[in-house]
């Protein structure tokens, strides 16, 4: 893992005290809160529905175990003792006290974190693959480039103001488990030539305008990748449409002028950038790269023993296959049936940390959906940790199943939201679970939203629920056929809209449709890509 | 009836103007009438509450009901978390917010 350096250390030192200034001229009434609103955003405390809420940056999902440690100590002794794990791989906790919030950067910052860039017109926490680093299929280890983009974006005087968030994923395998095309900016690492270099994809996004990014350049050599980033941006920066909320984000921007004018703009950004040596020596990258070297990987057992029914499951639905043919990567679900997706007890954190020291050389990975995953077990050691797990509850074996909900916070805990999303989907996944209905559909994604900033992914998921407020009613849109993955697709609206009871039974419906049609070896999705939206329109609605 | 909301500066908590100060139980509120700017520019800039603002709400025997799910959602805590809400003893207390 990334160690701080000196710099690091200094700057985020230095904004635990000024923030903590801050907070406490706000509560001696020297600013107003319009003062203070823009400073607590830029260290990502929110006021949401029912107190302060923190959330807390996991750069690209990774973090050790010390870490967890303290992020469940903070869940203990300054909110209600749990956390809420997000779909940018970060942490949130939702009963924060204002008076507390300088205390709790100060201890993040004795472990490495904090809560910069967690919200505002920023570039935020820069997401990865969470199986990066252990993915038998990935070209390389994506993780030196997204921490060199960390550094890079990291207090960005040109950047700290943009029209919008600005959100940046990097994976480096064709398989894309980052919604890397569902990015403000996508970065694919690829080989041309025998040479490594980046693939840019720019202007996704979901919220009320989804949009899947073009590819604006196949090939940027590594020592042009933080000067290509940087002409993207400027461009962005120069022309995004900070007349209106809604259509700032930089997908409106190539949408309206299109990905070619774009491309070109940003080329002769590019071109300009270029003769200004902005780019940090390749030397950096090479300094960075170390701390993400393989651990120390020995030979072992290549097989576990099959006997019990329920590890078997687990096994074969919660590990991933992993580059050294002794060791997989285990996915410890935070989907309980009836369970609120993402949310971890103090306990259940302390738990983790305690295993990924024993089992996985002291390294965990926050997963976009909201899981976390033990990168690196032997495969000898797994009978054990699935034992510790599902004695905690963590063992659900729902892996890519229709129980393992993307759900946004929704209408709970949310200022923003419409209508809840997480009693629906405990719903769903009780509906689903104890039926034994899930074990038939296979792989099936399921995002709910509750609101249409779509932080919980309905877009994109081979079904997707998006909670709205109709006349002070919660309803519910449903929509078929998205994808995050490496087939990115945007789900179609069904049709007229679900009350809670009718949405469970629309799901029940839509799947039963797929039952009855899949064709050997299709999942959901690819049924759905076969027959199209028809069938599910006239079981849904004739 | 129009009362009073919002969240205590110090901790966030939900709060309700209860025609002398801020309560945490919607059931205090009060129908502040045609004072709301008034009432909420004083608390402000006293600092005993941030970001106030009016909803309209009914009263009954059972207590201050906000027009609004979200409100209600306010009042009570998150549905999904019982033990959280400001009725923890009730399981059923849910079924109020919808």
């Amino acid at each position: 893992m990334y160690q701080y350096d000196k710099y690091d250390q200094a700057m985020v030192d230095a904004r635990v005290a000024e923030f903590r200034d801050q907070a406490q001229r706000r509560l001696e009434g020297k600013l107003s809160e319009d003062q203070f609103k823009p400073l607590r955003l830029m260290n990502g405390l929110y006021l949401q529905l029912h107190a302060y809420m923190l959330r807390v940056a996991i750069p690209y999902g990774t973090l050790n175990s010390a870490q967890m440690h303290v992020l469940a100590d903070i869940a203990d002794k300054y909110d209600r003792g749990y956390g809420h794990f997000t779909t940018r791989q970060n942490i949130q906790y939702n009963w924060i006290k204002l008076e507390d919030a300088g205390d709790i950067l100060a201890d993040l910052a004795k472990v490495e974190m904090h809560a910069i860039q967690t919200s505002g017109n920023c570039i935020r926490n820069i997401s990865s693959d969470h199986f990066a680093g252990a993915a038998q299929d990935e070209l390389v280890d994506p993780r030196p480039y997204a921490e060199l983009l960390r550094q890079w974006s990291s207090f960005h005087p040109e950047f700290m103001y943009l029209p919008r968030k600005f959100k940046i994923a990097v994976i480096a395998s064709d398989t894309d488990r980052a919604a890397m095309r569902l990015h403000d900016i996508g970065i694919q690492i690829v080989e041309k030539d025998g040479e490594i270099g980046a693939s840019f994809y720019v202007g996704g996004g979901m919220g009320r305008t989804p949009m899947i990014a073009p590819n604006i350049r196949e090939f940027v050599p590594l020592d042009q990748l933080i000067t290509y980033s940087e002409a993207c941006l400027r461009v962005y920066n120069r022309y995004g449409r900070r007349d209106n909320k809604y259509k700032a984000r930089i997908k409106i921007l190539v949408h309206e002028l299109g990905a070619e004018e774009y491309t070109r703009q940003v080329e002769e950004e590019f071109a300009h950038l270029l003769e200004q040596g902005i780019e940090p020596p390749l030397a950096e990258l090479e300094r960075i790269k170390p701390y993400f070297a393989d651990p120390a990987f020995e030979d072992g057992a290549k097989t576990v023993d099959r006997s019990d029914p329920d590890f078997a499951l687990w096994v074969d639905r919660n590990t991933h296959r992993h580059k050294h043919d002794s060791y997989v990567s285990a996915v410890i679900s935070l989907k309980p049936v009836g369970g609120i997706p993402g949310d971890a007890t103090a306990e259940q954190m302390h738990l983790m940390a305690d295993l990924a020291k024993e089992y996985s050389f002291d390294e965990m990975r926050v997963m976009h959906t909201q899981n976390v995953v033990l990168p690196h077990v032997k495969i000898a050691d797994l009978h054990a940790l699935w034992t510790k797990l599902d004695a905690a509850d963590l063992g659900t074996p729902n892996l890519d199943q229709i129980g393992d909900i993307i759900a946004c916070p929704g209408l709970d805990y949310c200022s923003l939201a419409n209508a809840r999303s997480i009693p629906l989907a405990q719903k769903i996944s009780e509906r689903f679970a104890e039926g034994g209905k899930q074990d038939k559909l296979g792989e099936l994604k399921l995002k709910i939203s509750g609101c249409i900033n779509a932080c919980g992914h309905h877009h994109a998921g081979h079904i997707g629920i998006l909670g709205v407020d109709k006349k002070g009613v919660e309803n519910y849109q449903l929509s078929l056929g998205g994808s995050e993955a490496e087939d990115t697709a945007l789900g179609k609206i069904t049709g007229r809209g679900f009350d809670e009871e009718g949405v469970l039974n629309a799901v029940d419906t839509v799947t039963d449709v797929y039952l009855a049609k899949k064709e050997d070896g299709e999942r959901f999705l690819d049924t759905y890509n076969r027959i199209g939206m028809a069938p599910f329109k006239e079981a849904l609605y004739d | 009836m129009i009362i009073l909301t919002g969240n205590d500066l110090k901790t966030g908590a939900v709060v309700w103007w209860d025609g002398v100060s801020w309560s945490a139980h919607v059931d205090n509120a009060v129908d502040v009438g045609d004072q709301a700017a008034e009432i909420m520019a004083r608390e402000e800039s006293s600092r005993r509450v941030n970001v106030p603002y009016s909803i309209e709400a009914t009263k009954d025997e059972n207590g201050v009901r906000p027009a609004h799910i979200k409100d209600r959602v306010r009042a009570l805590g998150p549905t999904v978390r019982p033990d959280l809400t400001l009725k923890p003893a009730d399981p059923d207390i849910g079924e109020w917010v919808i």
